[in-house]
């Protein structure tokens, strides 16, 4: 008796719409025997990490801010994936965004006007841009593999944050604190009523459903989807897979520099050494769990959001360890990628012998 | 795993039981029946054909037989034994070998060491080296065993895959379409090795949808139509027409076709074109001349690997050359121009595959349309435009048109391109380039992998199209196909071409050789000695 994995002959469609919720059970099952093992209540662990953060209004608004930034990353990296790119440095892009659309409220504090917001967000998109051409151009000329480069960047980039926080752009009042001034009024992105949503929810959403729209209905997102189903129909297409590495990295590295100074100008409101616990990491399976579909990514960032909220939760209740989100976050990603393959594949017990050769 | 090497000779004592049975031999893929009830005898020192057209289900049987399928119902019989052939080593172990038609070598290794990697671990490579060129010589199939595979043209690359399965004494040998990459006089050095194999005993099963080759080689045949066995015969009785027939289930309509004297201007013009291949084991393009004029049809026939690919991506404007003047399209140089440039100027392009090159699998039939059509100017209204996105209802159309007018056949209008049969995507993808009545066509094997009824569809639609006045170039590797479509015939060996020839003035075998020359001589006992 053995167990083998035979190509369908078919992508199965139910699979593929099925899979991310496979998942989301098969991480809810086995979180439930990890809790148990640490001599947790499960069901009460449970309730605590995926429910409770839904229950009142002060986490829920907590859930959307936390999905701001996943949703805005997600957006970007759901485009680049389909193209078969992968941008794994979204991190680094966020972290440079942060970097370079603080350039206003740091060194010129004085600029008070709604413009200089504008400006922020903008030079936010450039400063993400700007990171994600390095791995671009060496893919392109060179033939660097994007997954190391744009991975790499990120500890070089977050390293800069630590020094210009520890160094120049230190606050001369913070009591020698690692961190910038605190931004003014005009450099803060408004919130609703007086609570922690902000603009950026708004932002997010509005590009994901323009991105839905490039993505079904446009050229551009048909080129998209045919480089990344098959390459050598795209150069029959006449579309240049050169052309879309740069496309893909500066869409997605532009968006996750967004993000970052939407992060800074929204939630934080200054620069510190830690400005995201993870976003551009986490966001990657933001994109997956959304099936690269800009809706879904929607649906799958608000989820991993209070996966966020979900593991401070136990902490706080339990007493957990705070990798307890990870350690989820982890899970979900594995079980989607290994319920995916179920799309293209069945499992099927073959009787008899299987060892011999 | 007992020792290969060591597998005892053919027993002519049990020649009475036949050597392989399959009875009512069944295999479904879901709902699908690819092969219903299968009967099929195979003795001792025969050869077998197996006929049918694709989607017969040869593969899929042949498949079983070799292990790499499990049948879903029914029986094989090895010498009077039912037995279950669990994968290809079990099958190798009871004396079953097969050459695929696609060969699984490792181009950057030697004969050898190919040879190897399918053989226990423990033989000594001086010994093996030494066995495979006696082999070699023994059987016909010259072969230099120190040779990297890189270096060797197709024909010789099967011959590794033949060694191969000889060293492994096999008694029943599978060939899958094996001629399909030679030339015709490697064909015959191939039909002495089998004839020769059978007289020694072994029974081959060959695959083929060549009926001329068939009638000359095989002792009996078995035609296979939709997974069914529909006749089996002696093919030196038999015509074949009539084998067509049977594999067809009607009779296959004949192409017709007028001598045509009065070819107008030169439409599309190559100057000198040179072209480095972009992969490490590409074929380089070297000083290409020709020109194929208005309403006549030129084919370039060739053994597969010799350059028709380069070719056909250098015409289209995937790679761009330097030289502009290179290549002319209705007296536009446009070697610098991509492929959508060359569309532009009215031409149109039909490469070799059809999966994820002309067409992609996973995406409907209408967004297939878009794939070489969204940048061509001619079409009456835009496919798309800007932000307004794709007009879905004028992809429509056109796919309608181009499945009513082609005859496509698929389960329902805007289906995935993937769930059509292959000549079906066919006539899809010639009929998206024809619908836009180009003035330039180049096309890659036409009729690759397609069966009778649309190849014959196809090459009609070809030659109507010249016959309005358009410039035609095919890139075949089919005889047939060239004598019944083109007007001119030039041939494409180590990336150079020859001159063209009236198609009415040249034969076969002076094709043949224009095929075999400027290649490597075969490698031989000389040079294998002159090397160690």
């Amino acid at each position: 008796m053995r167990l083998i994995l035979e190509k369908r002959p078919q992508a199965s469609r139910l699979m593929y719409f099925s899979s991310p919720l496979l998942a989301i059970v098969l991480t809810v099952i086995v979180g439930g025997l990890i809790f148990a093992a640490m001599g947790q209540p499960p069901l009460r662990a449970l309730y605590l990490y995926f429910i409770d953060p839904i229950t009142n209004l002060w986490s829920i608004e907590e859930v959307l801010v936390k999905a701001t930034p996943l949703i805005l990353i997600g957006v970007g990296l759901a485009v680049t994936f389909r193209a078969n790119v992968w941008n794994i440095g979204a991190e680094g892009q966020l972290t440079a965004g942060a970097l370079m659309g603080s350039i206003i409220p740091i060194l010129f504090t004085s600029w008070q006007s709604p413009l200089a917001l504008f400006c922020m967000l903008v030079m936010g998109m450039i400063g993400g841009a700007l990171l994600a051409a390095i791995p671009a151009l060496l893919k392109v000329r060179f033939g660097v593999n994007e997954i190391l480069t744009s991975l790499m960047l990120v500890y070089i980039v977050h390293l800069l944050l630590d020094w210009l926080v520890r160094g120049p752009w230190k606050d001369p009042f913070g009591y020698n604190f690692p961190k910038s001034i605190g931004f003014d009024d005009w450099h803060l992105l408004p919130t609703f009523g007086d609570g922690r949503v902000h603009l950026g929810l708004v932002i997010a959403i509005i590009i994901a459903l323009i991105l839905y729209w490039v993505m079904a209905r446009t050229i551009k997102g048909f080129e998209v989807r045919v480089i990344g189903a098959a390459p050598r129909a795209g150069a029959f297409a006449g579309f240049s897979q050169a052309k879309m590495v740069w496309f893909c990295f500066l869409l997605s590295g532009g968006l996750a520099g967004l993000a970052g100074i939407i992060e800074v100008a929204g939630t934080i409101g200054q620069l510190q050494p830690n400005i995201s616990p993870s976003y551009g990491f986490t966001a990657i399976i933001v994109a997956f769990l959304g099936r690269l579909n800009p809706i879904g990514v929607i649906f799958a960032g608000l989820l991993l959001a209070v996966s966020y909220i979900g593991g401070e939760g136990v902490q706080i209740e339990l007493g957990m360890s705070d990798k307890t989100t990870q350690v989820f976050q982890g899970m979900l990603l594995f079980f989607i990628l290994m319920c995916d393959t179920l799309i293209h594949y069945r499992l099927r017990f073959l009787k008899g012998n299987g060892g011999q050769l | 795993m007992s020792n290969l090497t060591m597998a005892e000779k053919p027993n002519f004592e049990s020649v009475s039981k036949p050597l392989l049975e399959v009875k009512s031999l069944t295999k479904k893929f879901g709902d699908f029946v690819a092969n219903d009830a299968i009967d099929l005898v195979l003795e001792a020192g025969n050869i077998h054909a197996l006929l049918g057209e694709n989607g017969a289900g040869k593969s899929t049987l042949v498949k079983m037989i070799y292990g790499a399928l499990q049948p879903t119902a029914g029986q094989i019989i090895w010498q009077g034994q039912i037995v279950t052939i669990e994968n290809p080593a079990a099958a190798r172990e009871l004396g079953i070998g097969m050459v695929f038609q696609h060969f699984s070598l490792f181009e950057a290794l030697t004969v050898t060491e190919n040879i190897s990697l399918a053989l226990p671990p423990h033989l000594r490579t001086s010994d093996l080296e030494e066995r495979i060129a006696n082999l070699s010589q023994d059987y016909g199939l010259p072969l230099n065993p120190r040779a990297l595979v890189v270096d060797l043209s197709v024909g010789e690359r099967q011959r590794i895959e033949i060694v191969r399965c000889l060293l492994q004494e096999p008694r029943l040998l599978i060939m899958d379409e094996p001629t399909a990459v030679l030339t015709p006089q490697e064909a015959q050095a191939l039909f002495t090795t089998l004839r020769r194999l059978a007289d020694e005993g072994c029974a081959v099963l060959y695959i083929s949808h060549r009926l001329e080759e068939v009638k000359q080689l095989c002792h009996d045949a078995t035609i296979l139509r939709l997974g069914e066995v529909v006749a089996q015969l002696d093919p030196q009785q038999e015509t074949a027409g009539t084998l067509a027939q049977h594999m067809v289930g009607s009779s296959v309509h004949a192409v017709s076709r007028q001598d045509n004297n009065q070819a107008g201007d030169t439409l599309l013009q190559l100057t000198n074109l040179y072209q480095q291949a972009d992969t490490p084991f590409g074929v380089d393009l070297v000083d290409l001349n020709l020109e194929v004029r208005s309403g006549e049809i030129v084919a370039i026939a060739g053994v597969a690997g010799n350059g028709q690919g380069e070719l056909f991506s250098a015409l289209s404007g995937e790679v761009t050359n330097q030289d502009a003047a290179a290549i002319t399209i209705q007296g536009q140089a446009c070697g610098h121009t991509p492929i959508n440039g060359r569309r532009q100027l009215q031409a149109a392009f039909v490469p070799e595959e059809r999966n994820g090159h002309s067409a992609i699998g996973d995406f409907s039939l209408t967004e297939n349309i878009l794939l070489s059509r969204h940048a061509v100017a001619d079409d009456q209204t835009p496919l798309h435009q800007g932000w307004a996105g794709i007009k879905r209802a004028e992809l429509a159309k056109v796919n309608a048109e181009v499945a009513s007018k082609y005859d496509v056949r698929s389960a329902s209008i805007d289906a995935e391109a993937g769930s059509l049969s292959g000549g079906n995507l066919q006539k899809f993808v010639v009929g998206r380039e024809l619908d836009r009545q180009p003035k330039v066509l180049i096309i890659n094997q036409p009729t690759w992998g397609v069966d009778a009824g649309a190849a014959a569809l196809i090459r009609q639609a070809l030659i109507d199209l010249s016959r309005q006045g358009s410039a035609i170039l095919v890139i075949s590797q089919d005889l047939d196909e060239i004598f019944e479509l083109a007007d001119r015939v030039a041939v494409i060996s180590r990336g150079q071409l020859s001159s063209s020839y009236k198609a009415s003035a040249i034969s076969r075998e002076e094709i043949g050789l224009l095929m075999s020359q400027e290649k490597s001589a075969p490698a031989n006992e000389a040079t294998a000695q002159g090397s160690s």
